[in-house]
């Protein structure tokens, strides 16, 4: 199992948003494809799949806030 | 005629694409994104659109302020896109900087890039004797209440896309169709403050020069 992790934007930075899920539960991943966008006050991010896989689960949905470091899903 | 066709400044390549169809802009964005991950030089592309709205995923419905019929019908397009952020509207006589940056060789930090753009947009319009700021926490750079320039950025693989929407002499008029990203802001432009239209090449000469300067 792998964990979706919001990755370091930056100094200061501590938490995102995520706008939006490119995937839903059940879907094969490939490592480095499109899985989400995470958005700051100032800018959006694209967060990659860090494997191959199938989504298990999505911890943080679309709208929902998500700290620095913290899991937002999980790939099996 | 573009006065920046196609001219390699250092590291960094500057392309002026003139007057662009958004879509076709974001086509060409996308590869340039694709060159940079790829080891190329930075881009920094200038251009204009013609008036279009593009909604992002997080649009509020209510940030329209008329029907979409009766926007088209007034010349403005209006298109979905595959970002962040609410309702945001381009126009000829508004200044588009795409910076396309590999952050790898800054710092890998948003905030830095983010602070570097909107200090360089607000000495970009001191060169023009308009004094803006940037507000903590709001996107963008203002003059008093009233935002100026609207800055959107993607970053993928810390490559960097989209930035600035600079109001050089933008018909503010269309702004009343929306909410612009989804406030109750009132916008304006170079043209309005300085009372004359603002030539475009001046901007772009400026621009170009305050990236040079804040990206070595």
């Amino acid at each position: 199992m792998t964990n979706i992790v919001l990755p370091e934007l930056g100094e200061g930075i501590t938490k995102a948003t995520i706008a939006c899920w490119h995937v839903k539960v059940g879907d094969s991943l490939q490592e480095g494809q499109d899985v989400c966008e995470a958005v700051t006050d100032k800018a959006s991010f694209v967060i990659e799949s860090p494997a191959t896989g199938k989504l298990k689960s999505i911890a943080i949905t679309d709208g929902q806030e998500a700290l620095v470091g913290g899991a937002l899903g999980i790939i099996e | 005629m573009s006065l920046f066709p196609l001219s390699n400044m250092g590291q960094m390549i500057v392309e002026d694409w003139g007057l662009i169809d958004y879509l076709v802009a974001f086509d060409r964005q996308k590869k340039c994104v694709q060159e940079v991950m790829a080891g190329a030089s930075d881009y920094l592309i200038l251009c204009e659109h013609p008036a279009v709205l593009t909604l992002g995923r997080m649009t509020n419905p209510d940030s329209l302020l008329y029907q979409r019929e009766e926007i088209e019908n007034r010349g403005v397009m209006i298109t979905s896109v595959d970002r962040g952020g609410d309702v945001t509207l381009h126009a000829p006589g508004q200044l588009i900087v795409y910076p396309i940056f590999n952050l790898n060789n800054y710092g890998k930090d948003l905030k830095t890039y983010m602070e570097k753009l909107e200090e360089l947009a607000v000495d970009l319009l001191r060169n023009f004797g308009i004094l803006a700021i940037s507000i903590h926490g709001k996107r963008g750079v203002f003059v008093g209440p009233d935002k100026i320039i609207s800055i959107g950025v993607g970053v993928r693989k810390w490559v960097t896309y989209h930035g600035l929407g600079i109001n050089v002499n933008t018909d503010l008029s269309l702004f009343n169709l929306i909410k612009p990203c989804g406030l109750n802001v009132r916008m304006t432009s170079m043209q309005k403050l300085n009372g004359h239209v603002v030539k475009m090449d001046d901007v772009k000469i400026k621009i170009i020069e305050q990236f040079q300067k804040a990206f070595k």
